[in-house]
């Protein structure tokens, strides 16, 4: 028996009624990050995380859990779950099982980020605990009544606190903000930009030629809707790396899988393999700009090729 | 005999967010899919605008797990809205099936 859609999906848009989030995270676990960084609070341009970095950790543990249930008889008991859900936040237990060295990887891609806007002069602030998630995957699962309503909350935050720009750090927010909310909200008015967009339009320099040699894997959702392709290669070319091209790439990239995670687990899997033995074709040091594809790409390729976030390339070409 | 439900053609005929009627059945978002179904999109989409409700909720796991990665609009040549059509689809199910918004 596969997992249980319709109460898995209950429950995602419980959560994002109730507790603004498809996994509500404590506000220490989404602005740990930035401890130490003196980024201001709020400003008319803001770096806005929507808690992807955050999250995954979380998911992880939870994907672990979950794909144990996947054929499992104990799914009859999801309904029930989605009950207790409305009452307990279960994600809570599910954040204590994340791995601390996980947590502390994926903060340290988000310090990338930040250390290189500001590198690149770049003036801008953070919402630190008041920062939603966006609502992507609420969106994607086709539960519009909560969507909508969410977005209404986020683009009320904007505006109290006169945001007229905003930063993202990975494509589903960048999409999600940039395409989706002026769908719902038509006097949507914020400019949103991924930090690669910024960084590429900066006059940015790196420390020295690095020399590095990676295989990018492209995001379906940057490359096919937002049309971010160039901005990275324009980056590394900057830095004097090497970016080799897997078979597909560019609008053309393949998927890591991740989508599917919370409610296919199995076929996710396949579809991150069939990735993973794509990109190990062209190299064996692979970038990624989504936290998503990351995830989903490292456990396919079990160590047998290197995935990092390319923040961390760029960090090191940039002299972070 | 396969039963026509006049509240999916019409809900679909309504929307601005399902269009196949550009699609000429060449099949090249089948081959290039990343899942590989022989249903997703072009057989469903016909099943959807002819009404096939019964049809249509054969598929639900289908239509759910589709990555929604865009790979076959991209490659469309008629440009339709792929992965908008399946997304509609959830929108339909979660709000006559499962009762969810």
């Amino acid at each position: 028996m596969p997992l249980p859609t319709k109460d898995i999906l209950g429950i995602l848009a419980d959560n994002l009624n109730k507790r603004k989030s498809v996994l509500p995270i404590s506000a220490a676990t989404a602005t740990r990050w930035a401890k130490g960084l003196d980024i201001p609070k709020s400003g008319k341009t803001i770096l806005y995380t929507g808690h992807m970095y955050q999250l995954i950790p979380i998911i992880d543990a939870m994907a672990g859990q979950m794909a144990k249930f996947e054929d499992a008889p104990i799914t009859k008991y999801f309904g029930l779950g989605r009950n207790v859900n409305k009452f307990v936040n279960m994600t809570a237990f599910m954040g204590m099982m994340a791995s601390k060295d996980e947590q502390k990887d994926y903060d340290r891609m988000l310090r990338n980020i930040a250390l290189l806007l500001k590198k690149a002069g770049v003036d801008f602030g953070y919402l630190y605990g008041e920062e939603l998630y966006s609502g992507a995957l609420v969106y994607d699962e086709g539960l519009d009544g909560a969507f909508a309503a969410h977005a209404k909350r986020v683009f009320g935050l904007f505006k109290k606190h006169g945001v007229s720009t905003v930063i993202t750090v990975d494509p589903h927010t960048t999409h999600t903000l940039r395409s989706i909310y002026p769908k719902y909200i038509p006097d949507f008015n914020i400019e949103v930009k991924s930090y690669l967009e910024v960084l590429a339009e900066s006059g940015i320099k790196p420390t020295g030629e690095t020399g590095t040699e990676l295989t990018l894997h492209d995001s379906c959702v940057y490359a096919r809707h937002e049309n971010v392709v160039d901005q990275p290669r324009e980056l590394l070319k900057r830095a004097g790396a090497k970016t080799n091209t897997p078979a597909l790439c560019g609008k053309n990239t393949h998927c890591c899988g991740g989508p599917l995670e919370s409610l296919f687990p199995a076929e996710s899997h396949r579809i991150a393999n069939n990735r993973a033995e794509q990109l190990k074709e062209s190299g064996s040091n692979v970038a990624t700009m989504c936290p998503i594809c990351l995830v989903s790409l490292r456990k396919a390729a079990k160590g047998t090729i290197k995935v990092n976030d390319l923040s961390d390339t760029l960090a090191k070409a940039y002299g972070i | 005999m396969p039963k026509v439900s006049p509240k999916l053609a019409s809900a679909v005929k309504c929307s601005d967010e399902f269009n196949a009627e550009a699609c000429m059945h060449c099949g090249i978002c089948t081959a290039v899919c990343p899942m590989g179904y022989e249903i997703l999109p072009r057989k469903l989409f016909r099943y959807v605008q002819i009404g096939l409700e019964d049809k249509v909720r054969e598929h639900v796991s289908d239509i759910y797990s589709c990555l929604l990665c865009g790979m076959c609009a991209e490659n469309c040549p008629a440009k339709v809205n792929i992965a908008d059509n399946v997304r509609f689809l959830r929108k339909y199910i979660n709000e006559n099936e499962f009762n969810l918004s």
